[in-house]
Order: structure tokens, then sequence, then C-alpha cells
């Protein structure tokens, strides 16, 4: 008896092993590929180039590898939603938190959560037939396609990850800190924005940087509604193109495999990894870091 | 150690107590945590709250500064009464009244910000803002709180690096700054060591000329020590309120004999 129920211990120890192993190794395999490309790629346009041209044009006849406006393209959506989806978001967590009923929270969490369950599909053609055409009418030569419209619906897409997370960390923060500021005689908005907030920060920036990290990967909202027009601005007028939708672009168009061209996208592939897997680091070691605080 | 005081007026007319409670009932839910509780407190006293686990010393203490208000499902009958005013009567601003109530509880809470902002915390959110005028109220709530030695030089060091018994005098200070008229106290003492515990009980002792203060003790000898009167609740009741030493040598009441005796609790 005893010794069948060690036996299947075993086995189940090994079952995990194994599954965490395929994760890890789909990591590995992916940096694998994405390099092995990306060095090649990297033979052939010197890195100083890649990183100071400021045109993106390897399809065309005069080529130019300059990652820099594939780059300002995703960082400025990226920062149009997250402008948009840190203060609602938090400002929202902390309502749930502090102010609303518990019968409210429970009904409004799950209708949030739903948001983020819509596909990005949709929330493309959402941007591009409904949103833009509403901000065309309050902003005069809007252009069709622009950074506008698919930054501000990322950002009501990511607004349940800050949300969700956040109000985990408002959570979190012990009772005690609460009735010591009620104590001292501080109204419920001075208690949530100075005593709670700041006492729930690590865990609200961990919120805010995976929102980022999903915003920069985000493909189907920027590929449908922000254009593919690389080009090096700042303007949340105009349209841009993110590095997800020229890999997009270029993996579903007819460019031949063991192209220069086609190696293209694993240089781009390699720059948005390597964002995402500093903001994941920052993540991780804020977590680590604060974790204990009030244990 | 402690003089006991002889200006504590017995059955004087309305207007000289400080606190005057009468028949509070309190119910969480159906439950009722508080029977029919009426006591009068004269100000700049010191009195201690004692009786057994779960009899409502807490629960009564948190009426004076209305944090049942937390609580949901919580209903109070019978009225509070500080300075004559009947708190519970909703015109009074809950929040601008606990300023008056300082309250200091079982455990250290203080703020994951550096010393100096815990103690002007209470000064900030009532708008003060100038460097001086903190800085001055800061130095003298923690000289008050006799934690101004250890702490002069680390003023801008996070609270939550003080050990224990520090913290508890950080929150002392806190709750000074705002110089409230009565100071609550939940077993301050009951997380620290005997020095520590020590330093807490000659800072009460201190105190009274300015605040009246209420103490909730499980420890006897420390209710004998610091208070002027003593109350001893059983099971939501108020079974009898007198002079400390009156309640210790000679109370009036068996199940008071029996507490203080510790035959049980
Ligand atoms: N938030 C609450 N909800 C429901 N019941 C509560 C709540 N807080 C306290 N009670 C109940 O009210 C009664 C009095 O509790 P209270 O905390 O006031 O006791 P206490 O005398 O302070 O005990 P202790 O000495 O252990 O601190 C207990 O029976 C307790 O279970
Ligand atoms: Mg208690």
């Amino acid at each position: 008896m005893n010794r069948i129920r060690i036996r299947s211990e075993k086995v189940i120890e090994w079952i995990m092993i194994l599954c965490s192993l395929v994760s890890v190794l789909t990591t590995i395999g992916i940096i694998l590929v994405l390099s092995v490309d990306a060095f090649k790629f990297f033979k052939e346009v010197p890195f100083v180039d890649f990183l100071t041209d400021t045109q993106w044009t390897p399809l065309f006849e005069d080529k130019h590898f300059g990652i820099m406006p594939l780059l300002s393209g995703t960082l400025l959506t990226t920062t149009i939603a997250i402008l948009l989806a840190v203060p609602v978001g938090i400002t929202i967590a902390v309502f749930l938190n502090e102010y609303a009923s518990k019968k409210f929270t429970s009904v409004v969490k799950p209708l949030l959560e739903v948001l983020a369950a819509v596909p990005t599909v949709v929330y493309g053609f959402f941007a591009l037939q409904f949103v833009t055409p509403l901000l065309q009418k309050v902003i005069p030569g809007l252009a069709g396609f622009n950074a506008l419209s698919p930054g501000i619906v990322m950002g009501i897409m990511i607004i349940p990850y800050i949300t969700s997370l956040s109000e985990d960390a408002l959570r979190a923060v012990p009772k005690s800190l609460r009735e010591a500021a009620y104590g001292l005689g501080a109204n419920r908005f001075q208690t949530a924005f100075k005593v709670i907030v700041p006492a729930a920060n690590s865990g609200i920036v961990v919120s805010v940087i995976l929102a980022i990290s999903r915003a920069l990967g985000e493909t189907m909202i920027v590929a449908i509604a922000a254009g593919q027009q690389p080009r090096l601005t700042f303007n949340p007028l105009e349209s841009v193109e993110t590095i997800t939708t020229y890999i997009v672009q270029v993996s579903m168009g007819d460019v031949p495999q063991d192209s220069l061209e086609y190696r293209t996208i694993f240089a781009a592939g390699i720059t948005l990894f390597a964002f995402t897997f500093l903001l994941n680091n920052i993540s991780f070691w804020m977590r680590k870091k604060y974790q204990h605080r009030y244990e | 150690m402690v003089q006991k005081d002889s200006y504590i007026t017995e059955g004087s007319p309305y207007g000289i107590y400080k606190l005057r409670v009468e028949g509070l009932n309190l119910y969480y839910g159906t439950k009722q945590a508080l029977k029919d509780i009426s006591i009068k407190i004269a100000p700049n006293t010191v009195t201690a709250f004692i009786g057994p686990s779960g009899c409502g010393k807490s629960t009564f203490l948190r009426c004076f500064n209305r944090m049942n208000d937390l609580i949901e499902n919580v209903t109070i009958t019978g009225s509070v009464m500080v300075d004559d005013i009947d708190i519970y009567k909703n015109m009074i601003d809950v929040y601008q009244y606990r300023k008056k109530i300082g309250m200091v509880f079982q455990k250290p809470n203080p703020f994951p910000k550096s010393i100096f902002e815990n103690v002007a915390f209470g000064l900030r959110i009532n708008g003060e803002s100038s460097k001086s005028v903190l800085q001055g109220i800061v130095e003298s709530a923690l000289r008050q709180a006799a934690l101004w030695e250890e702490v002069k030089d680390n003023l801008n060091k996070s609270a939550l690096t003080l050990s224990g018994g520090q913290q508890q005098r950080l929150c002392i200070a806190r709750a000074i700054a705002v110089k409230p008229s009565v100071l609550l106290m939940d077993e301050p003492a009951s997380s620290l060591d005997p020095i520590s515990t020590a330093k807490i009980e000659e800072l009460i002792y201190q105190l009274k000329d300015q605040f009246t203060i209420v103490i909730v003790t499980h420890n006897m000898q420390q209710a004998a020590r610091v208070s002027d009167k003593t109350a001893f609740f059983y099971l939501g009741e108020l079974i009898e309120f007198d002079k400390t030493d009156k309640i210790f040598t000679n109370p009036s009441k068996e199940a008071t004999q029996n507490y203080i005796t510790g035959r049980f609790g």
C-alpha cells in the first residue's frame, strides 16, 4: 500500500517536471530560433545601422534597416494605451477596494474581466470602424489609420489587467494600516491615496509592467487600425507601424524565406523580445524584493 | 509608583466628564456584543478596561472614535457623549471628529513611510505643509513619546526598520502629534518586551496631564500601576467600575473578585 503511494507520488513528480521542462524548452527554442536568424541578419546589416538609421524600408528598392520607426510606432501606441489604462485602471481598483460595496464589486469585477476576454480582432475593428470615425469628428485631419485610436482601444483592453492585479495588491494591505489612517482622522480619499496605494505600490507597479508587456506585444489591434507605414514619429495623429504589425505583414506576404528581407522579422522580433524580457525581469525582481514586507 | 488621584469627582453634575456613555448596546449582525453599558470618565484620568478575552473591551473602546463604522452590519443604540456631544448623532463630521481622539492599537502599525512622515501624517492631512511647523511638532511629539533620542539622527529612515517597542512609541507619537484630547489604547504593550512595556507605562503616566486616557489591558499589574479607575467587563456587560485600588483590593462584585484573583478568564 505504502509502496504504491510512494511510487505514484514519484510518477506525479516526474509528470510535473516534464510539464515545466516543456515550457522551459519552448522558451529556449524561441530564443534560439530568433537568435540564429537575427545573427544571420546582423552579418549583412551592421548593428549600428540597425540602431541609428531613421528609415525602415527592407521591402523597397532603396533598402534601409533602421529599427527606430518601428520602435517609435510600438512605443507610441503603447504609451497612449498606458496613459489611458494606468489612471483608469488604478482608480477603478481603488474604487472597488475602498468605496464600493461587496455586492457591487462582485458584479463589476467579472464584467471587467470580460474586457480581457474579447478577441483582439474585435477590438481592432472597433478601433477602425468606431473609434477612429468618432475621433475624426473631434480632431479634423486625423488620418484613417493613426496611432491614437488603436492606442486608446488597447488601453481599454489592458484596463482589467491593471485593475485586477492592483486590486489584489490593495486588498493585501493590512487592515491595521487602514485603521491607523482613519484613527488619525483621514477621510476615505486620503486613506486610499496617501496610505493604501503607496503601501501597495510594488504590486501596482508590477501590474503596470505586465500591462506594458501586453501592450508592446499586442498585434491585431495595431495591425488593423494603426496602418502599415513605418514612420519615425511621435505624433499620435499619423499612421504608424509597430514591430508586431511588421512581423505579421512580412510573414503573411510573399517574401521568400531565407532571404535578407525575411530575416528582418527576426531582428525586429528579438528587439521586441528584449523589451518584454527586461520588463518581466523588473517585475520579477520587484515582486521578490517586496514580497515579505508584511509577513 | 503612580500616585492615585484625589480630584476625580464623584457624582458631579454633567459637563465635567470627558466621556459619558448611556445605555449603549452594540450588535454585530444579530449577535449582541455590548449590553446596556453606562460609564462616565473624567478628564485627565487613566481608565483601564479589563476582562476576559471576547468580553467586548476592544469593541467598546472603538465606540469612542467610531472605528466600528468600518465594520459592516454593526448596529449601535444608546449614546456616547464626548465633551457633551453625542458622537453617534449624524450631524457630526466623523473624519473631523476622529482627529480629537487618538488611538494606539495592539500591534504597532506604522505606515511604510519614513519615521518623520509617520508622525507628520495627521498634520499633513489637515493641510499643514510648512516644513518648519511640521519639524517642530514632529520633534515635540517624538520627545513626548520618549523616542526622540533614539531616532533623531534617522528621521528619514523607514519606520519599519524600528524595533517593535520603538514602533509602538512611534505610533503613540503619531497619535499625539495631532493634539487629540482623548487617547485610546488597545493593549498597547501586549506585544512588547518588559523594558519597552515599562517605557510605555511611564509614558502613559506622563501623558495623563494632557489627555484623557483609556487603556485596555490583560495585565492586572499594568492596570494597577497605570490607571486611576478600572472597569471590569464580562460577556459584554460592564460589571464594575471603580477606583483602581478599590477594584484590586476590595471589589464589590464576586465576578470581579474571581477575575482578578485569576479564578477564570
Ligand atoms: N468584526 C466583528 N464581527 C463580528 N463579531 C465580532 C467582531 N469583532 C468582535 N466580535 C465579537 O464581539 C465580541 C467582543 O469582541 P472584542 O474584540 O471586543 O473582545 P475583547 O474583550 O477585546 O477581547 P480580547 O481581550 O481577546 O481582545 C467577541 O465575541 C467577538 O467574537
Ligand atoms: Mg481586544
